[in-house]
């Protein structure tokens, strides 16, 4: 019996996946062989070497999805809470009894092997989130309660992960809004997400030149909220004659701003933005007496609150934001050319890629990685190896593999037949995004530096182990979907 | 299992999100990788130390093949700092001879970004240069006990005489803005510094080899890249040949000794300088070492200024030296034949101007109003000249015509010899005249003196002793030029090339004429030999700075002259006192290669005599 069921989960397998993962981990390890080869010695699999260690990693993994796939499904289904409490559980003890590592408590020391909890945080969180969407009768939308739930689950860890002073793994559990938002969460909280982003850039990145007697980064984002109001009425609401009418209120006002200023007046920006932007909220929310008015309610409201953001940015950096933070942001805005402190990772690693050219200077022939230029070269910053050895050809080849395996994940998303499934899948989903979106962006000087490794690539054990975890339960629980779906 | 396709849907955006993400990081590394080059750049200087290996600097001989300048090793104390450790500084400072407090300047110094842009703590650093063999012997015995440091090898000059400093020059580390003129220097480098080491510094540095070293981001050196593939070697300085003797040299500047002034001797036939004086001069291996600086600053401040180098830089109003230009003038001009007489009343006099002149027959022409170095006769041809109104229409374009035989003599202008610093003289034109006087405000009258050489004229002793080349080559001259020969190169074409002045060829043979009754029986007969037939004319220049200047010009012998020679003694008196002496000891020794002992007594009075007591004293 037991055979007979080992060999049909087998069958089911998605062997495509599994292939892609392969491929995935030995490229790895590879580039890790690269990114600490020495001249001296040189052996791909010695256990002196990181490649070598990563090779037993890579093995144990192997393993260890095996074992995942052969476990039953419904195992992974009924301990979910327990897996996610217990998991809890040694997050929080890690806080207390893990050594100082550069300034973060988040490694656990056993014997020779040091363990990263918060690796493991992600499947546990996946696990309870789907176990949470898959309880009956509970659907996203239909009370606060269950928002309140869903968003318990993601920020419990995330709170216990900051106390570890682990920042960038913390900011991964904010990629389960991709599961939110498929599991029926407005997709206005993106689009808000979205903004703030923006806003925040703009804001912070275009301090010089003045518009109005304030930064023109300001002054763009009061433009773009503009914006954001005629696009709402007119796309949101589908009132157009409300989105003309404060699109030429907002012309007509700018023009006169604009007249007044080449005369030599000029008006105080904040006040005149302030006041044309309540001026049209004020009359969106007069038009509430006579159209349906909720839309109109979150139209206002956004806008509201994207001016209150405009104001608590300034403050959030200079305030609340650690001197070394906004100076990897200050960097990853192009604002900073700070080559010797922040950005003299990110500018080594740019060095490094750019170098590569189109196809890249030869395995093991790379200078920047092999005279450890690029500081982390084995674990974060691991893509500089592959985009200065294999060039463009190399790099783009490992962007598109990842990309699609996150189609893979999310085709086999939307083919299970239960929401467990589904949710989990989208929440493995959400994680590769994030991983991989924020760590090629880092290397290639597009995100600000946020020490998260790169899936499959960076060294390391428990990373490796995270991920295996996430991957082969999807594969198990996929596995079982035809036995599930009746 | 509820399904709500309008759900369902949302895949799309989040897969789009993601495939726009990819396309947006594809985009960003073509643009990185493949459109800007600047990365592979950036990227290559980092992992690449391309390290200088420094050729041997040309060797310099003279014109018999004499070994004059050479290299000799010397060392350097290097230090990696991160290496060092706990050391003695006591007997390190005792060994090197240095006090605590300058070592721990040095060592501020050599961190200090702004005075050593290349400072590393894991690369090597000067801090200490040029020890002396006795030094480095004693700090190699010791070198065990102080990690971090070593010691490296380098080129600097020798000396194997003591003379001829300002031809020779030497060789300094090079400053800031050598390296923004010429990017082939790099700190640290050598250049040549006044002298033919300036000159021909491109001949003599060689060419520096690289090798190609592959460094970490901590700056250690991780072997060489692609086992020494882009290496390339040094390639030697190419040795030089100079037309100076360096004895003849040795020679004239013993005569000079205690004295102001420069001897310059030119090989007539090629222009080749024979030797060039200037007095006082200094010791060569003075600005070789660690004293260089030291020692530069003191020859600075030196009234004397030992540092100036005289046969080119220095303009005296040429004196009586300058009466053969104005007989060639006046002769190839028709103002005068070589019987034409002028008187002379014990000088000059025409219009209330008094020249002064000395006791000779009168009148008298040519030949020997040059033998007695008579002022009168050649205040009368100028006046002759210049106020020749039916030849010239004003005495503006007759001086123009004097003007331009004077410049195509050599005069007014640099002549180009290969050193750095040449000074061009002065020859008045008629705007300075004019300006001064008024335009038809001046005549011959108002300008009289330059006809002796006084007044506003000004040669170096360069420009002297290429009128007398030009005289003994009967009417043509070479430019005047200290280097014979460079190895696996012709000489430069300029050093070859014959310039030929405006005054026919044989007006010549008279001025030499005039120039041999002087020596034979004029104001040059101290530099008359038994057995050489000597040329000569001397020169006595009234100056503002004290006594007269004695000058001479000569060459020898008469019909084959095989060196002219100009010799200038500030504030020593008469042209014949020291200027005639000198000049034929030199001519003697030169042409016969020794002094007959009936000379000796001569040799002698000039070894003994110092006349740079009177330097600078008002004339009484």
């Amino acid at each position: 019996m037991q055979n007979e069921k080992g060999s049909t989960v087998l069958k089911h397998v998605d062997w495509f996946t599994v292939i892609l993962y392969i491929i995935l981990v030995m490229a790895g390890m590879v580039s890790i062989y690269a990114a600490s080869y020495d001249f001296d010695h040189a052996n791909m699999l010695s256990f002196a070497e990181f490649s070598g260690k990563q090779f037993r990693w890579i093995g144990l993994s192997l393993l260890l999805g095996l074992v995942l796939l052969l476990i039953d499904v419904r195992v992974y289904e009924n301990y979910a809470y327990v897996i996610y409490g217990s998991v809890l559980f040694l997050l929080l003890i890690t806080i207390f009894i893990a050594p100082d590592i550069k300034g973060s408590r988040s490694w656990l020391v056993i014997g020779p092997m040091s363990l990263q909890p918060a690796e493991f945080g992600k499947f546990a969180t996946a696990l309870c989130l789907a176990k949470l969407f898959s309880s009956y009768n509970f659907v996203l939308n239909a009370s606060r309660k269950n928002y309140m739930l869903a968003l318990m689950v993601i920020f419990l860890p995330v709170v216990l992960i900051l106390a570890q002073k682990e920042t960038g793994s913390a900011l991964v559990y904010l990629s389960l809004f991709f599961v939110l938002y498929r599991e029926g969460m407005s997709g206005l909280v993106l689009l808000a997400a979205l903004c703030a982003v923006t806003f925040f850039v703009v804001a912070v990145k275009f301090t010089g030149s003045l518009l109005l007697g304030i930064p023109s980064g300001q002054a763009a984002v009061f433009i773009m909220i503009m914006v954001l109001i005629v696009a709402m009425l007119a796309i949101y609401c589908k009132d157009f004659v409300a989105a003309r009418n404060v699109f030429l209120w907002f012309v007509v006002s700018g023009a006169i701003a604009t007249i007044l200023e080449i005369c030599g007046i000029t008006i105080p920006g904040t006040i005149f933005f302030i006041s044309i932007i309540t001026v049209s909220l004020v009359y969106c929310t007069l038009l509430m007496f006579k159209s349906p008015a909720r839309k109109l309610l979150i139209t206002v409201g956004t806008a509201a609150a994207a001016v209150v953001f405009l104001f608590s940015v300034n403050y959030a950096f200079t305030s609340i934001l650690q001197p070394h933070q906004q100076m990897r942001i200050k960097v990853a805005l192009g604002m900073e050319e700070d080559l010797r402190g922040a950005g003299y990772n990110v500018n080594q690693s740019k060095i490094a890629i750019g170098s590569g050219g189109l196809f890249g200077k030869g395995f093991l022939n790379g200078t920047q990685t092999k005279l450890k230029y690029v500081p982390e070269q084995h674990t974060d910053f691991i893509f500089c190896t592959v985009g200065e050895e294999e060039g463009l050809v190399g790099s783009a080849t490992v962007i598109l593999l990842f990309l699609i395996l996150i189609l893979r994940i999310i085709t086999i998303a939307e083919r299970q037949p239960t929401v467990f499934g589904r949710v989990y899948a989208y929440c493995v989903a959400s994680y590769l995004i994030f991983h991989i979106s924020i760590n090629i962006g880092m290397v290639i000087g597009l995100c600000p530096v946020i020490g998260i490794p790169l899936p499959f690539f960076s060294y390391g054990g428990s990373s490796l182990w995270g991920f295996t975890f996430l991957l082969f339960i999807l594969l198990r629980i996929d596995a079982s979907r035809r036995e599930r779906s009746f | 299992m509820r399904k709500d396709y309008n759900l369902e849907k949302r895949r799309y955006v989040i897969g789009g999100f993601i495939v726009i993400i990819a396309l947006i990081y594809i985009v960003r590394l073509f643009s990185l990788q493949v459109l800007d080059s600047k990365y592979k750049e950036y990227a290559d200087s980092n992992a690449f130390l391309r390290k200088a290996v420094y050729p041997s600097r040309g060797i310099i001989y003279d014109r018999e093949g004499r070994l004059v300048v050479y290299n000799q090793p010397a060392y350097d104390v290097m230090v990696i700092p991160r290496d060092v450790k706990q050391f003695d500084t006591v007997d390190f400072c005792r060994t090197l001879n240095i006090t605590p407090e300058d070592l721990r300047k040095r060592f501020v110094d050599m961190k200090d970004r702004r005075r050593n842009p290349g400072y590393s703590s894991y690369s090597p650093q000067r801090l200490l240069t040029h020890l002396t063999a006795e030094e480095y012997g004693r700090l190699q015995e010791k070198l065990y006990r102080f990690p971090g440091f070593y010691i490296q090898k380098r080129i600097l000059r020798e000396y194997n005489y003591r003379s001829a400093a300002n031809v020779l020059g030497n060789i300094r580390e090079v400053a800031q803005k050598d390296i923004d003129k010429d990017a082939y220097y790099m700190p640290g480098d050598y250049i040549g510094d006044i002298g033919i080491e300036h000159t021909y510094e491109r001949f003599l540095r060689g060419k520096k080899g690289a090798e190609v070293l592959m460094r970490d981001a901590l700056g250690r050196i991780q072997g060489r890249y692609e086992e020494g593939a882009l290496d390339r070697d040094a390639v030697a300085g190419k040795n030089i040949k100079l037309s100076l003797d360096i004895e003849l040299q040795q020679y004239a500047e013993s005569l000079m000794m205690n004295k102001k002034g420069a001897v310059v001797a030119i090989e007539p036939s090629t222009g080749e300088v024979l030797c060039l004086v200037s007095s006082p001069s200094y010791d060569p291996r003075l600005l070789v070492g660690r004293e260089r600086g030291n020692n530069y600053n003191e020859m600075m401040r030196d009234p004397d200024k030992p540092l100036f180098n005289r046969a080119i830089q220095a303009t005296y109003p040429p004196g009586s030296t300058f009466k053969p230009t104005q007989g060639l003038i006046l002769l190839e001009e028709g103002i005068i034949t070589t019987g034409t007489m002028f008187p002379c009343a014990h000088g000059f006099i025409s219009g209330g101007l008094r020249v002064g002149c000395h006791g000779h027959g009168s009148p008298l022409p040519l030949k020997p109003a040059l033998q007695t170095s008579c002022n009168a006769y050649f205040c009368w041809g100028f006046k002759a000249m210049v106020d020749k109104r039916s030849k010239y229409g004003s005495s503006a374009n007759a001086f123009d015509i004097w003007k331009k035989h004077m410049v195509s003599m050599g005069y007014g202008y640099k002549l180009g010899i290969d050193l750095p610093g040449e000074y061009r003289g002065f020859i008045p034109n008629v705007e300075f005249y004019n300006k001064w006087y008024g335009a038809g405000h001046w005549s011959a009258n108002t300008i009289i003196s330059i006809s002796i050489g006084q007044g506003e004229i000004l040669a170096t002793p360069l420009q002297i002793a290429n009128l007398c080349a030009t005289i003994a080559n009967r009417g043509h001259y070479i430019t005047p030029h200290v280097v014979k020969e460079i190895q696996d190169t012709v000489v430069p074409k300029e050093y070859i090339e014959t310039h030929t002045p405006t005054v026919a060829s044989h007006w010549y043979n008279d001025i030499a004429e005039g120039m041999r009754m002087a020596v034979t029986g004029g104001t040059c007969r101290l530099a008359n030999l038994a057995d050489i037939e000597v040329c000569g004319k001397t020169g006595t220049a009234q100056n503002p700075h004290g006594r007269d200047h004695s000058a001479f010009m000569g060459f020898a012998p008469y019909h084959d002259p095989k060196i002219a020679i100009a010799v200038y003694v500030e504030n020593a008196g008469f042209g014949a006192t020291f200027g005639v002496p000198i000049g034929s000891l030199v001519m003697e020794r030169y042409l016969r290669g020794h002094i007959p002992p009936e000379r000796k007594y001569l040799e002698e009075r000039m070894l003994q005599s110092n006349t740079i007591q009177f330097a600078g004293t008002k004339k009484h």
